[in-house]
């Protein structure tokens, strides 16, 4: 008979996670009060109790941006971790590896096929070609020598170009370029009240894949293991892709391409706490939301009362984080 | 029972197994063994699920494996490969916990913490517990690996070459621990094995392959002769005995 054998050490596993767990939630705390108070217009907490139209500006401007740089910030990061428990290598994220650039093409062939379909009708074009990209990246990178681990995000690097590039061609021709910049140049300026809420389907994605975290560390161990467990392998693998193709085409069209979320959050995320996904995937969101939170704050302060994209941003300071993360693990992929 | 009938197997033209039929029943240790190449990783694989078949059919008690659902077979049967599994920042409880997942879907019960703890105690790997498997030396992490699948708690283990990496102690004491698995709870652990003198030590039946064909199948005592090592390996060894069993100086 099974004799009681003590907790698995829950509370050294606390003990390791619950103090930046504060700070993280402190820091959100921090966050999207300076988020509702700082922009062009400077709102002070006394306004608010007083004049209506400061409340409303609150709540049709500030609120939604705030919102949105959380959800899509938290889906980004999502996408990435789980594109790299499906790739098995952790150098890749969306915007490295067709996946934003393909659901930007969506949008686009949507824009010009269909051009008075309403955005979500051009969401699902551009979640179909997210599908389509991502799935000729994964099946390309399979193909590629495990031995040489940094051959994928290098791949996944010259293919994303190329569709980036064959966007950029498509709207030059069609006279598209200003659209174009939208979806490939993330920014949080434009978000208004009505003009972000599919990010919220970000959210509720982001708590899917949450609820599939065991299925998808099972996964990340590999096929042969993943089989071996009893896993649906291939049904896994293409729900993985769904989740991080949708997510692509909700913040690209939305917002635009963010880079180096999925990339660098995960990576540090993993560092600390590990590869056990039910585990890391609420740290993840939370990293990612206030990452992109926190350089949408900067972008707004550096040239104050103007305003730098939170793409512009978020390249510098992913670029260093990533510069960090390659210096502290040079080995492994 | 594990029933395999007119199993063939080419890679790019080339034959890797040639009619093999095999009934394996219930509780024991069976041994295989061969050069490089006879394929016994392949043979392996195919009774795992892990490639399809292309001809040839595999019964594991009674299911054909092409189309019983996958976690029906894994509570069944359980798969350890060389270099099968990828986990770099898992710990080693984390990594043995997920031998549960068949029966748990990662939901743990604490009758399932009960085995995990009991499977990190037999493999000596609970010191390790906390640690992530890439801070681990090899020996560490295939004892990990190994924790894992007797964690899946199936009647049937499939263990590709498990020895590897271990040093004597340990794999004395894994060969000792699918011994009292077998003896105890008549479950069946069929392993590829280099060391001759491990599977004479230990298994209750060698089956020998050589060019995808089985060469010879019986006990210990009647396949480990001076006549069918040579046929198999190519060289004629020494046999001789201790400990009531043969042992093979094969390195003579």
């Amino acid at each position: 008979m099974t004799q009681s054998v003590p907790e698995p050490k829950k509370a050294e596993w606390r003990k390791r996670i619950t103090l930046p767990r504060m700070a993280a939630a402190a820091a959100l705390v921090v966050l999207v009060c300076l988020s509702l108070l700082i922009g062009a217009d400077t709102l002070s907490p006394t306004q608010l109790a007083n004049d209506p139209e400061a409340l409303e500006l609150l709540l049709a401007s500030r609120l939604p941006r705030t919102l949105a740089a959380l959800l899509t910030g938290s889906a980004l990061a999502i996408a990435g971790l789980i594109m790299q428990a499906l790739v098995r290598n952790r150098f890749v994220e969306p915007s490295t590896a067709g996946t934003a650039q393909s659901a930007a093409l969506g949008i686009l062939l949507m824009t010009l096929v269909f051009p008075a379909a309403s955005l979500g009708v051009k969401m699902i074009g551009a979640t179909a070609l997210a599908l389509l990209g991502t799935s000729v990246f994964m099946a390309t990178a399979d193909r590629l020598p495990v031995t040489q681990p940094h051959l994928v995000p290098l791949f996944g690097l010259v293919y994303g170009g190329v569709i980036g590039a064959v966007v950029t061609f498509v709207g030059w021709q069609t006279d598209l370029l200003q659209f174009i910049d939208i979806w490939t140049s993330g920014e949080f300026s434009g978000v208004v009240r009505g003009r972000y809420e599919f990010l919220w389907g970000a959210g509720i994605i982001v708590v899917l894949s949450w609820w599939i975290a065991d299925r998808l560390t099972v996964l990340s161990l590999g096929r042969e293991a993943s089989i071996g467990l009893g896993l649906d392998y291939a049904w896994t693998l293409r729900l993985g892709l769904l989740v991080v193709s949708v997510i692509a085409a909700l913040t690209v069209s939305v917002v635009g391409i963010i880079p180096f979320v999925g990339l660098v959050v995960p990576n540090i995320v993993s560092r600390v706490i590990g590869d056990n996904l039910r585990a890391s995937i609420p740290c993840t969101a939370l990293a990612g939301a206030l990452l992109v939170l926190g350089c949408d704050i900067v972008g707004r302060l550096i040239r104050y009362p103007y305003e730098i994209p939170v793409a512009t941003v978020m390249g510098v300071v992913g670029a260093l984080l990533f510069l960090k993360l390659i210096r502290l693990r040079p080995s492994h992929a | 029972m594990i029933r395999i009938e007119d199993l063939n197997l080419a890679h790019g033209g080339t034959p890797v197994l040639r009619d093999i039929n095999l009934t394996i029943d219930r509780g024991g240790i069976i041994a295989l063994v061969g050069p490089n190449g006879a394929g016994k990783s392949s043979l392996l694989s195919l009774i795992a699920r892990l490639r399809p078949l292309q001809t040839g059919r595999i019964f594991i008690d009674g299911l054909p494996v092409t189309t019983t659902p996958g976690r029906e077979l894994a509570r069944r049967m359980a798969i350890l490969r060389q270099d099968g599994v990828f986990a770099g920042r898992l710990t080693v409880r984390e990594l043995v916990s997920l031998g549960r997942f068949p029966h748990n879907q990662g939901r743990s019960t604490p009758q399932d913490r009960a085995r995990v703890e009991e499977a990190l105690v037999q493999f000596g790997v609970a010191d390790l517990a906390e640690r992530f498997l890439e801070t681990l030396s090899g020996g560490q992490r295939q004892r990990a690996l190994v924790a894992m699948t007797f964690c899946q708690g199936t009647d049937y283990l499939l263990l590709d070459e498990p020895l590897n990496n271990l040093d004597m102690f340990h794999a004395r004491h894994l060969m000792q621990s699918l011994r009292r698995m077998a003896d105890e709870e008549a479950r069946t652990a069929i392993i590829v094995l280099h060391d001759i003198n491990q599977a004479a030590a230990y298994a209750d039946r060698i089956i020998a392959m050589r060019d995808g064909r089985i060469a010879s199948d019986g006990t210990p005592g009647e396949v480990l002769t001076v006549d069918t090592l040579a046929a198999v390996f190519g060289y004629r060894m020494q046999v001789t005995a201790a400990a009531g069993r043969p042992l093979v100086l094969h390195h003579l």
